[in-house]
């Protein structure tokens, strides 16, 4: 039975590692600026992670095949250095290695959150609500007009809430219900909430981020890629959430040009 | 450290069967009472599961009955999504509340903490009485929200605001199914708190003569370790409960901003933090994992120890590594947050005790990998789910390196890798220590054996099974698959489909295997064969020197004096390959700490 269980054990550990070094489910494609570092910090993780899970469950099944069938009268046997030796393994072997995860991860991390956006990022403004994203661009002004929580109407398509009337910058103001950019161009990205929590994941983008009824919170990033990407909501938001998706289109210039004047002309 | 043995019997044995069996003070009935509810719970939280994997692999399949449980939920036996997400959030609930926390802390806890520090119950048998049954209480809430109004809640085990805050306008169950779910795992805190209150006072006020600290098992050090926690994080937790509940009957908004609009209205709520929530359930949700694992940790190294005829390399390590987990759990809740909105400086702080905890965490596995160095190991259906454990602690431990670091959770926050994570390190493991202290402790709690054929079938079923679930969670994470999403519409997400379907087979099968221990446990507490003697295991600490099972005070006419460190086996010159705690054998080499 002991052997047995050895042999599973090693058999799983080998199959666990089959799809991962085969990339039979690859990370999706990055068409990001900034995704090559999270890609790399990954592909450094996986190795440290992976090292120790081979060699932690192959030690385990070698000690339980070896262990396990004692012959009468032996003796029991410490492991060389004992319990100090594994210690200082453990601090210098993971603490090393953590610690240097941490310090080139948080490297990674500060690239996409602490960062500012270029002075000449295109403005979009993305609401997510029940169970849509819509997105806002600030038009020829460059400036978004306020938010009217109530004239937020579905039912009028007024999705923002805006008061074209009386608000002189939301006169010129551009809601799709698609997020169009144009390639190799930054977008600062601001999000807002109209009712409960959502989140804009874009996996190509290497982009992820909570909105949060209450707080506008920005995000910024460059696409390199031309293509249509999903936009999913990663946050629980109710019954529809798993169908609450909207498209990214990343244009050449002048097909987001043309884009933006068809949209104008729409509103 | 007291002297019990001239102390009275806290109470005296009951006679009705009221006393004895329903509302008894014995900390032994209490804790089996305990493992009964969390039998339930685990049998309730699987079926659960398998409606929910089968509805992942096959979205429009019909299951028979299933518009019994709810016509709403279930019209023409196909679930809704909103079903969907509700069964979701009652499974995580009960799994986590009432079966992960409640059965090896709770149950076993109960059971055995007192024998083993040498007292005869526990100082507070009324507070103990009160956690099981206050305990009890919030179970049938919760299960109350399949069949109240529109059913229980959908916004998942962590209830976050402010979806959760906002009553019926945040969809089905999020009104009376939410004000259920939080007076239940209100009331749920209120019995870990006296549980704890009691755990902490036997452990340090309680012990027999001769039992110093580190005299205890590594049981009983886990059990009063998590018990700290346990005080402190449901502490917070049973107010956060409060807010919410005030948030939904009282008009408050504690959890919900200004100028929300649902339906094209206003909701009538203002000045409330989104995040305030997070923080506090997180604060508790963190160390949860731990109050989860860490008694895990304690059965596993006990189970290990008796079953390998040797101490560990350093039962003094183990204890502060556990320590050292219970520390750096509150520092590090701030990790399940990085993408929620918070200050993004924050994240890299949070981050740093996340990639910390992991040498703790690594320490604990090295030393029982280096015990397992040189024994001589048994092989017996407990031994088997301790090894278990320790392979599954290792295959969850290393994907929380990704994890905890912000710039990866970028990729993989509430994805499938997460729920594979959680599932194995938190969930899997877990059970493993339950199975291991159940087949392991079974001849004491009830003075017979359960089968040992049968039990090693389950092992090897459940081993394999687990992997195959949660495993390709991993991938599924990696590929961006989201979680908690009740159909796969994304076109991204339509290819994995059927690697959902393999999981839900794999899950079936794993399921009906724990059957198999449903099945043995039953059986052979009524049918299975006497337990040959008092210590059948050949083990050294106290629970092993009194009768099968213990008799109401626990040791009898006689207290126990302990003279040795508690696991005294293959000690060089001795007697015999194990020498009792209580056994006044003089040893010329004992293990000892001091």
């Amino acid at each position: 039975m002991a052997k047995t269980f050895a042999v599973i054990i090693v058999l799983i550990a080998i199959a666990s590692a089959i799809p991962i070094v085969m990339h039979t489910w690859p990370l999706p494609q990055d068409i990001s600026t900034h995704g090559h570092l999270i890609d790399e910090q990954f592909a450094d993780t996986m190795a440290e992670a992976g090292i120790s899970f081979l060699a932690s469950q192959i030690l385990l099944a070698f000690f339980i095949w070896k262990f396990s069938s004692p012959k009468p009268g032996e003796k029991i046997k410490t492991f060389p250095g004992g319990s100090m030796g594994l210690v200082i393994a453990a601090f210098l072997l993971v603490g090393t290695e953590v610690l240097a995860l941490g310090v080139f991860g948080a490297k990674a991390w500060g690239a996409v959150y602490l960062t500012r956006p270029a002075a000449d990022a295109i403005p979009v403004q993305v609401q997510a609500g029940q169970f849509a994203f819509y997105f806002r661009y600030p038009g020829p002004d460059g400036r978004f007009g306020p938010i009217h929580p109530d004239q937020i109407s579905e039912a009028n398509a007024n999705f923002f809430g805006l008061d074209t009337t009386h608000d002189q910058d939301s006169k010129d103001d551009i809601v799709a219900a698609e997020f169009a950019i144009p390639v190799n161009r930054e977008i600062h990205l601001l999000m807002h909430s109209k009712d409960v929590g959502h989140s804009f994941y874009v996996p190509e983008l290497r982009v992820q981020q909570d909105f949060v009824p209450g707080l506008d919170l920005s995000l910024h990033f460059t696409a390199t890629k031309i293509g249509k990407y999903e936009i999913v909501c990663t946050q629980l938001c109710g019954l529809g959430h798993y169908n609450m998706k909207a498209y990214l289109e990343v244009k050449s210039q002048e097909d987001y040009d043309a884009w933006i004047k068809q949209q104008a002309a729409l509103q | 450290m007291h002297d019990m043995s001239t102390h009275a019997v806290p109470h005296g044995a009951p006679t009705s069967f009221i006393r004895k069996h329903v509302f008894s003070l014995d900390h032994k009935v209490i804790g089996k009472q305990y493992y009964a509810l969390a039998l339930v719970a685990a049998v309730v939280g699987m079926f659960l599961s398998w409606l929910m994997r089968l509805h992942l692999g096959w979205g429009n399949l019909a299951i028979p009955g299933l518009h019994l449980l709810s016509s709403s939920g279930a019209p023409g036996d196909v679930m809704t999504p909103e079903y969907y997400l509700q069964l979701m959030t009652m499974h995580g609930t009960i799994m986590v509340f009432f079966v992960l926390t409640t059965a090896p802390f709770a149950a076993f806890g109960n059971f055995f903490l007192p024998i083993q520090t040498g007292a005869e119950d526990m100082p507070f048998p009324h507070f103990n009485m009160m956690s099981f049954w206050v305990t009890f209480v919030a179970f049938v809430v919760m299960v109350a929200g399949f069949f109240v109004g529109d059913g229980p809640s959908l916004g998942g085990w962590t209830q976050y605001a402010p979806l959760s805050a906002i009553g019926a306008a945040g969809g089905p169950g999020e009104g009376m199914g939410v004000v259920l779910w939080a007076t239940s795992i209100g009331i749920f805190c209120i019995g870990q708190l006296l549980g704890s209150l009691n755990f902490i006072t036997t452990t340090l006020d309680m012990r027999c003569k001769g039992m110093s600290l580190m005299r205890l098992p590594l049981t009983a050090w886990a059990w009063f370790i998590t018990s700290i926690m346990g005080l402190t994080a449901f502490a917070v937790l049973m107010p956060a409960c409060i807010l919410l509940i005030l948030d939904h009957v009282a008009g408050t908004s504690f959890f919900v901003a200004s100028n929300l609009v649902i339906g094209d209205h206003v909701l009538p709520h203002s000045g409330g933090s989104t995040l305030l929530w997070q923080h506090l359930f997180w604060f508790f949700g963190h160390p949860e994992v731990y109050i989860a694992i860490v008694p895990g940790m304690g059965i596993v190294s006990h189970v290990l120890v008796t079953n390998m005829r040797r101490p560990m390399l350093s039962h003094r390590v183990l204890i502060y590594s556990m320590g050292a987990l219970a520390v750096l759990s509150y520092m590090v809740y701030g990790h399940h947050m990085f993408v929620s909105g918070m200050n993004p400086v924050s994240a890299i702080a949070f981050s740093f005790p996340t990639l910390v905890i992991t040498i703790p965490s690594t320490i604990i596995v090295l030393i029982w990998l280096g015990s397992l160095y040189g024994a001589k190991l048994r092989i017996n259906s407990a031994s088997l789910f301790a090894l278990g454990f320790v392979s599954m602690f290792i295959s969850g431990g290393v994907s929380g390196f990704f994890l905890a670091q912000p710039s990866l959770d970028i990729m993989l926050h509430a994805t499938y890798f997460v729920v594979g994570h959680f599932h194995l390190v938190m969930g899997v493991a877990a059970m493993f220590g339950i199975f291991a202290g159940t087949y392991f402790w079974f001849p004491k709690m009830t003075g017979r054996m359960m089968n040992e054929t049968l039990g090693k079938a389950h092992f090897i079923l459940s081993f394999i099974g687990t992997y195959c679930i949660f495993m390709p969670f991993h991938y599924l994470g990696m590929a961006g698959n989201v979680r908690r999403y009740q159909a796969f519409t994304d076109d991204y997400l339509i290819p994995l489909i059927p690697v959902h379907r393999f999981i839900t087979v794999a899950a079936l099968v794993t399921g009906f295997a724990q059957l198999i221990f449903v099945y043995n446990l039953i059986y052979s507490r009524f049918k299975g064969p006497m337990a040959p003697n008092d210590n059948p295991w050949e083990g050294t600490s106290l629970e092993w020197s009194t009768a099968t099972p213990p008799p109401h005070n626990n040791f009898g006419d006689k207290m126990p004096v302990v003279y040795h460190d508690p696991y005294q086996y293959s000690v060089e010159g001795a007697s015999s390959d194990y020498v009792m705690q209580t056994s006044q054998e003089k040893l010329t080499n004992p293990h000892e700490e001091k």
